[in-house]
């Protein structure tokens, strides 16, 4: 190996940790002041001093917080349920039969996954107060559906796209309607995909903010962004940080396991729509 | 439904083809129905009202209160007793459109600094390392925390008093003295701008990293062989490969990058120097009591964000729907 091509090397691998110190940094020091109380937390370490779990102690006895992790698990687990139950009969319908106007249909789904949250803001906010959801789960769970509905169509509809024609001829072939070639058939099949596009779909329920800070009222009610974003201490002069972050890493935790759990598959599922073609 | 007639035999004829294909066409119809009819409760209908409102006087307290009023939402003259003529409404607002501006600037800067990141890092993640596969989950971390906890740690590394970001600085003397980052009118933008970055290079990289995926190994191979600068090889063949990913990569994140709301909402609220659109129309649509004008500048927002995709579509001729939507 020539020196030019040492240095290249070692050039490359400080660009490669650069990137991984970049990435991780963030949280590595979410975590470190989560275990950090009292004088400490207003002191800048980069190694941990000392490893306190004070603070999530006083996070899970809270009154509201458990609570507002069980709205947000709720409220996912229902919006996503629900997108993939409607999703999944409309995928199949969009990938496998040839109508006319189907491109454009396509089109408008995606249309609608690119909407500012804010453009329907005042027309939800009216729907939410008429059917009389408002400061319920039902409100964000309905409302979520204007991002989740079309990602998974669009998603399955990719996926659904590419299994193989002859598995569907040979089911038609032996008398089976389209309801049965999508239960029996494809949805073995497509199980994969499914805890994809789910999950991709539940983090961006997780993670949505704008709709839960708009149509929750009580404390009680709130899911997880929101009563982490309105944390706050006694005087407004003072933000407790040390609870703050570990209310944040507890939730984000089981976020990163799973995201590096199914990478692979996110990663595909992430670029299944745009990418291709 | 359809379930009725499974008994149909083998199809042979063309008639009885024909009917096969209405039947597929029958179920098709009643599978897309649900789905639609709740993308029309949830999309079409609450913009329809959204804009209707934007032409009221509606207000929180009085949702079904609202009048008609016209454009004036959006502006309107009034000629004083004096002569003086005052315009009104959210267009001759000067809160309204330093909004925009504040957006426009957040938007066209971050997405360009991702854009540029997001490459480099696909073009290292492309390249066969040992651990590479630690490094591809690495970055999925930023993308996977979040929004509201990235506001929140980061907001913890900018605090003025005892954030990690002024001490690093200070350390490597790059200041001389602690920096007020989020609260500072002249760095808050950018305090946005770093944690933005942070959070999203990750997936516009993996969205690059697909795109160079694609490009067939051999296409290198024959440059090498060849001896062409790898500079040039860039130039001539990795960017112009990869252009299709990289605008629909561009054009996903811009659409985020102009209806921003979360991120600014807590990591510098109520400062002028980032407030942005939606912002904005959100604190006059809730807070402010101005449920008709927060719609007005909602509908503007809006009607931006279509023209841009409209323009891009257009100029960039994006094939979104890939090769079997056409």
């Amino acid at each position: 190996m020539t020196a030019t091509d040492i240095i290249k090397k070692v050039a490359f691998y400080f660009a490669v940790l650069l990137i991984v110190v970049v990435a991780v940094f963030p949280f590595y020091y979410a975590i470190l002041t989560s275990l950090e109380t009292g004088t400490a937390l207003f002191r800048v370490n980069y190694l941990p001093e000392v490893i306190d779990f004070a603070n999530y102690v006083s996070v899970l006895t809270a009154r509201n917080f458990p609570r507002s992790v069980l709205n947000s698990v709720f409220i996912a687990s229902v919006t996503v349920l629900g997108a993939l139950f409607l999703a999944v009969t409309a995928s199949y319908a969009l990938a496998r039969v040839r109508f006319r106007g189907r491109a454009l249909l396509l089109m408008t789904i995606l249309a609608v996954s690119m909407f500012p949250q804010i453009a329907v803001l005042a027309g939800l906010f009216e729907l939410v107060r008429f059917l009389g959801i408002f400061n319920t789960p039902w409100a964000m769970i309905l409302s979520y559906t204007i991002f989740t509905l079309p990602f998974t169509v669009w998603v399955l509809t990719t996926f659904m796209r590419d299994l193989p024609l002859e598995i569907e001829e040979a089911a038609i072939v032996d008398g089976a309607t389209p309801w049965v070639i999508i239960t029996q058939v494809f949805l073995p099949l497509l199980w994969p995909a499914l805890v994809t596009t789910g999950l991709l779909a539940f983090i961006a329920a997780w993670n949505e903010f704008l709709f839960a800070l708009t149509f929750t009222a009580s404390e009680t009610q709130r899911t997880v962004p929101v009563a982490i974003a309105l944390l706050s201490g006694a005087s407004q002069f003072e933000t407790p940080w040390g609870t703050i972050m570990a209310a944040s890493v507890l939730v984000t935790v089981p976020l990163v396991l799973l995201v590096l759990i199914f990478q692979r598959k996110i990663v595909s599922g992430l670029t299944a729509g745009g990418v291709k073609g | 439904m359809t379930e009725t007639s499974s008994a149909l035999p083998p199809a042979t004829g063309g008639g009885r083809e024909r009917s096969l294909e209405d039947q597929r066409r029958r179920a098709a119809f009643w599978f897309l129905v649900p789905m639609l009819v709740m993308l029309f409760c949830v999309a079409a209908w609450p913009l329809l009202r959204s804009i209707y409102f934007s032409f009221t006087d509606t207000t929180l307290d009085n949702l079904y209160g609202g009048k008609w009023i016209g454009f004036d939402n959006y502006l309107y003259r009034r000629e004083l007793s004096s002569g003086r003529v005052l315009w009104r409404g959210t267009l001759a607002d000067a809160d309204w459109w330093n909004a925009v501006w504040n957006t426009v600037r957040f938007s066209i800067i971050s997405v360009s600094i991702e854009t540029v990141l997001g490459l480099l890092v696909a073009l290292v993640l492309n390249a066969r390392f040992v651990g590479r596969g630690i490094v591809r989950a690495a970055i999925l971390i930023p993308w996977a925390i979040p929004t509201i906890v990235s506001a929140r740690m980061w907001g913890l590394m900018f605090n003025d008093q005892f954030g990690i970001i002024n001490d690093m600085l200070l350390k490597l003397g790059l200041i001389d003295h602690k920096i007020a980052w989020t609260a500072n009118i002249d760095t808050a933008m950018i305090a946005v701008l770093i944690v933005d970055i942070w959070k999203t290079t990750p997936f516009m990289a993996l969205l690059c990293l697909a795109g160079l995926q694609m490009i067939p190994r051999d296409i290198y191979e024959a440059a090498k062989v060849d001896g062409v600068n790898p500079v040039k090889v860039f130039f001539r063949v990795t960017l112009p490969l990869v252009r299709p990913a990289l605008m629909v990569a561009v054009i996903f994140r811009m659409l985020d990058a102009l209806r921003i709301f979360d991120l600014i909402y807590v990591l510098t609220p109520n400062s002028a120097a980032t407030k942005t659109m939606s912002i904005i129309s959100r604190e006059n649509m809730i807070d402010f009591n101005k449920f008709a004008y927060g719609s007005a500048q909602s509908t503007l927002l809006f009607t931006i964000i279509a023209l841009f995709v409209i323009l891009y579509i257009w100029l960039g001729r994006v094939d979104l729907g890939g090769k079997d939507a056409r």
